[in-house]
């Protein structure tokens, strides 16, 4: 099997399995227990937290906060700062972000909130004019996404935390960095970012974990009530072999940086080209500077995506595709959408998302036979005067 | 991940019947590119009986499959046996399809009513599969869905809800704004008399607002519009489009198959809406 779908989720680290087992097994005491048996659990995730501070660029490790997974993250950022602020009722996000992120506005919009969305262009590259003429005085939220998951194109956030912080230093700023986590360096200390969520399944942790970094001086109210853990801000006993788990991801991301931005850029741009040159009616549908390093969202075009993905699948390739065939929703992804991607690319766009774990010869076999399946399909297609055209103009 | 038949595996990884038949005596078309999904049929007839049958398909997997099967129906067939096929046919000869794929097998009964159209002419075919109302307007403006397309869907496959319209005909599928019509349309098809309680013109006022505000004003606002209630006499429903409403050339289309459709559906029948 040929697995380029890291953008959804990805393998556990043996490393991180290893770290993880003695808390499944030997080690299960409850962390905010009294006793000697309870200090390695609660040990743990001290060091758990360290580890995910130091990948996040944190000061402070008491600024991480553990959650359940990126969509708690980000629910508990935007309602618990907004909560923290109620006579503010003016937001701004991307017409991009994850549906975790547009879901939790929408249903905002619904109790009198104002959102404004800002736009992007074809390559995917966020209007920051757009944002600047949209950013008032009082603006109780920002939220854009650190990286886009369909295109991996990389939004300036840093820039637009200084913005914020020179323009309107009240309004709050939260980053959705699920995708740049593990993928380019983050630095929240030396930025105006007040609230940064991520998740552990998308760098090589298991499902089921995320951390929330806060600024000190950001006040949010919890989504969860309870108990006294996470300083009462997150309650819920710890699940700390999945904590453990996070925290040594981290590690292991924060290690392995140098190597995702030299040796999986460089596989991913061979798929990339390899794609663009071979297959006639491949387009790039992003900007090709400023991406993650571990993402491709290609467009065949006049060929359906989910049509696609089932004859990658058939060869043992799995990949993704922002076709609404493959989510039951109708509608082809709102990135594409949002950037214009023509409707001959918009239903046949695929996504690969590349990891460490990616080797040469997957890449290789993916070049080698991704023509010969466009050579099917697009003789099932009924558009062959079109394919024609874009057989000559690429001389293929 | 789709649960799809062997069957749909067997006929999209290997399509029978693929290309262009040059010579074609009847050439069926349904779907568009745009929405995700089309397909061309070609026909050629010896006589009465259908000789030979290819198709052209921009689809996923399950519409891949249902026009593949679908020509293996139809060749061989006379043109009164293939007029019979529906959609309910194709799925079944599919070994089934996930509901929300059901709209492929509908494209390919489409595609072949549409084909055979060109042959015994229109009327006969509506007569045909009974339609019975006159007219046949576009309800779902997103994926150009008829009334009698929805109509037809309710008839052969017994469809009771909105959601299993949308399943079937795609319709309602992106801007949901035609799903009041869709209702109108199975609550006509089943001669459902939805009762409404007789409301004292207060109670009136207080039932419009609060569906403008909670179901009409928040989907006119994922435009950038807005609609604000003005006043209320009698039947009538006097309402100001604002934001990108207003001025927009779909206006009156958004208050009469929208703003009227869904406060006829939930507070009164009798509701006319006019802008002021």
């Amino acid at each position: 099997m040929i697995y380029l779908d890291n953008n959804a989720t990805t393998k556990v680290d043996e490393r991180v399995l290893d770290a993880m087992l003695p808390f499944l097994k030997e080690d299960y005491a409850n962390p905010s227990s009294m006793y000697d048996f309870a200090k390695k659990p609660a040990a743990a995730i001290k060091e758990a937290r360290v580890k995910v501070r130091d990948l996040l660029g944190a000061s402070n490790e008491k600024d991480i906060y553990f959650t359940s997974c990126g969509s708690e993250s980000a629910n508990t950022a935007i309602k618990g700062v907004l909560n923290c602020n109620r006579e503010k009722k003016h937001i701004i996000t991307t017409k991009v972000e994850h549906p975790c992120v547009l879901n939790t506005y929408k249903e905002l919009e619904k109790n009198g909130y104002e959102v404004d969305y800002i736009s992007v262009n074809s390559q995917g590259e966020l209007d920051i004019e757009e944002f600047k003429q949209k950013l008032r005085k009082d603006t109780a939220l920002v939220s854009i996404m650190y990286a886009n998951n369909e295109t991996g194109v990389i939004y300036p956030v840093e820039e637009i935390g200084e913005y914020i912080k020179s323009k309107s230093p009240e309004t709050r700023f939260f980053v959705d960095a699920v995708q740049a986590a593990g993928k380019i360096p983050i630095n929240v200390k030396d930025t105006n970012i007040d609230l940064l969520g991520i998740s552990g399944h998308k760098f090589h942790a298991p499902k089921g974990v995320g951390v929330l970094y806060v600024k000190p001086d950001v006040r949010f109210t919890p989504l969860i009530n309870g108990g006294h853990q996470e300083r009462g801000l997150r309650a819920g006993t710890e699940n700390v072999p999945y904590i453990v788990g996070i925290g040594k991801a981290a590690e292991l991301a924060k290690d392995a940086l140098d190597y995702e931005l030299k040796e999986v850029k460089r596989l991913r741009d061979k798929l990339e080209e390899g794609i663009l040159k071979n297959v006639f009616n491949a387009r790039l549908n992003s900007s090709i500077n400023k991406r993650v390093p571990n993402t491709s969202n290609i467009g065949f075009e006049y060929v359906e995506g989910e049509l696609i993905l089932l004859h990658l699948s058939d060869i043992g390739v799995c990949a993704s595709s922002g076709s609404a065939c493959t989510s039951g929703s109708l509608e082809p992804s709102h990135v594409l959408r949002a950037m214009g991607v023509p409707f001959t690319a918009l239903h046949g766009s695929i996504r690969f998302s590349l990891s460490r774990f990616t080797k040469e010869s997957d890449i290789d076999f993916v070049i080698e036979n991704m023509p010969k399946i466009m050579d099917k399909l697009t003789s099932i297609s009924p558009f062959q005067d079109e394919l024609m055209e874009l057989r000559k103009r690429k001389g293929l | 991940m789709w649960e799809y038949s062997e069957k749909v595996l067997e006929h999209y990884r290997h399509p029978r019947n693929v290309g262009k038949i040059d010579d074609a005596d009847l050439i069926g078309e349904a779907g568009s590119l745009a929405c995700g999904d089309s397909l061309k049929l070609y026909i050629k007839l010896d006589g009465k009986i259908i000789k030979d049958a290819k198709f052209q398909t921009f689809g996923c997997g399950s519409a891949v499959a249902s026009s593949s099967i679908l020509t293996e129906m139809i060749i061989g067939k006379t043109l009164e046996e293939a007029k019979k096929i529906t959609n309910k046919d194709i799925a079944e000869e599919l070994g089934g399809l996930p509901q929300e794929k059901m709209h492929c097998s509908v494209m390919g009964q489409e595609a072949l009513e549409d084909a055979l159209k060109k042959y015994y002419g229109e009327e006969k075919i509506e007569e045909e599969i009974g339609v019975s109302h006159s007219g046949d307007k576009v309800v779902c403006t997103c994926f150009n869905v008829t009334e009698n397309q929805i109509w037809e869907a309710i008839k052969v496959n017994g469809l009771k809800t909105v959601e299993e319209v949308t399943n079937y005909t795609k319709a309602g599928g992106a801007c949901g704004r035609c799903k009041g019509l869709i209702k109108d349309i199975i609550d006509t098809y089943y001669k459902k008399e939805v009762k409404k309680e007789e409301l004292t013109p207060t109670q009136k006022i207080l039932k419009i607002s609060k569906v403008i505000d909670q179901q009409i004003s928040p989907q006119l606002q994922k435009d950038g519009g807005d609609i604000e209630l003005v006043d209320v006499e009698g039947n009538k429903v006097k309402v100001k489009l604002t934001g990108m409403c207003s001025g927009c050339k779909n206006a009156t289309m958004t208050l009469k198959a929208f703003v009227e459709s869904v406060l006829r559906d939930k507070v009164d029948s009798s509701l006319e809406v006019e802008q002021v």
